[in-house]
């Protein structure tokens, strides 16, 4: 339980830091100190993910950041994507599901690595205030 | 140079396009789909990082809301460890986003990085 509960702030807070969705850590962080396998871990993170976009969205909304037709339009005509994505997950097998994932993470780790060495780039991911480059 | 707000139909068969992209990365994965959406909204509608962020965690509440019921319908999700683990998320990004005014990003994008890397490692051999 207490595991559950420093993956979940980890993973906030980086989300927070890094502009990176938590279903990234969410994922791993469930697999490897929850024992949860693969599947349930995906199916586990997708609701964790809910309730911090759901915070993250009013915030963003105040401040007026969130187009609010398009984001309805692109959330609704995504839910035909999600089942498909859903029920391909629950065809193929763990293993393949989990190596697929891994490779999904170190991409995600390598284009962090090359946001970040992009010389004098401060930017808030999340809101995009600060620094540019002039 | 491109209209970003242009009310055509081809706005709508790329906002579509972008929206089935995210679901299937977002149920095959777990994740939320940002890594899909931003990028797209910026490339193929013209958004900036900052209304393409925004917007994307609006429609993330529905994609990883509707995915995580379908999920639910395998049986595969675990309520009590979704709710350990997504409350205290909401907490985390508050003082992630504290942070951040405080702290040198790029140092910790790195470390990151490096723990993704890690887990990734661990994953696949154990």
């Amino acid at each position: 339980m207490i595991g559950a509960v420093a993956i979940g702030l980890a993973a906030g807070i980086v989300a927070g830091l890094l502009g990176v969705g938590g279903g990234v850590l969410f994922v791993p962080g469930l697999v490897l100190f929850m024992g949860l396998d693969q599947h349930q871990a995906e199916a586990t993170s997708l609701l964790a993910i809910v309730p911090v976009a759901i915070v993250g969205t009013y915030r963003q909304d105040r401040y007026g950041n969130v187009r609010r037709a398009d984001a309805l339009l692109l959330g609704l005509l995504s839910l035909a994507g999600a089942a498909a994505g859903v029920a391909l997950a629950n065809a193929l097998s763990g293993a393949f599901l989990r190596d697929a994932f891994a490779v999904l993470i170190m991409l995600v780790a390598a284009q962090l690595v090359r946001r970040a060495l992009r010389t004098g780039d401060r930017r808030d991911p999340r809101t995009g205030n600060g620094a540019k480059k002039a | 140079m491109q209209v970003a707000a242009e009310p055509s139909r081809g706005r709508s068969v790329r906002l579509m396009a972008i929206g089935t992209l995210a679901g299937i990365f977002s149920g095959l994965f777990g994740v939320g789909g940002g890594s899909v959406i931003v990028p797209l909204l910026m490339l193929w509608l013209g958004y900036d990082e900052r209304a393409a962020t925004a917007t994307s965690l609006a429609a993330i509440v529905f994609i990883a809301g509707f995915a995580a019921a379908v999920q639910g319908l395998y049986g595969n999700v675990h309520l009590l460890d979704a709710a350990l683990v997504g409350v205290p998320a909401v907490f985390g990004v508050l003082i992630g986003t504290w942070l951040q005014q405080r702290l040198q990003a790029r140092s910790i994008a790195l470390l990151f990085a490096a723990v993704l890397a890690a887990s990734a490692v661990e994953l696949v051999i154990r």
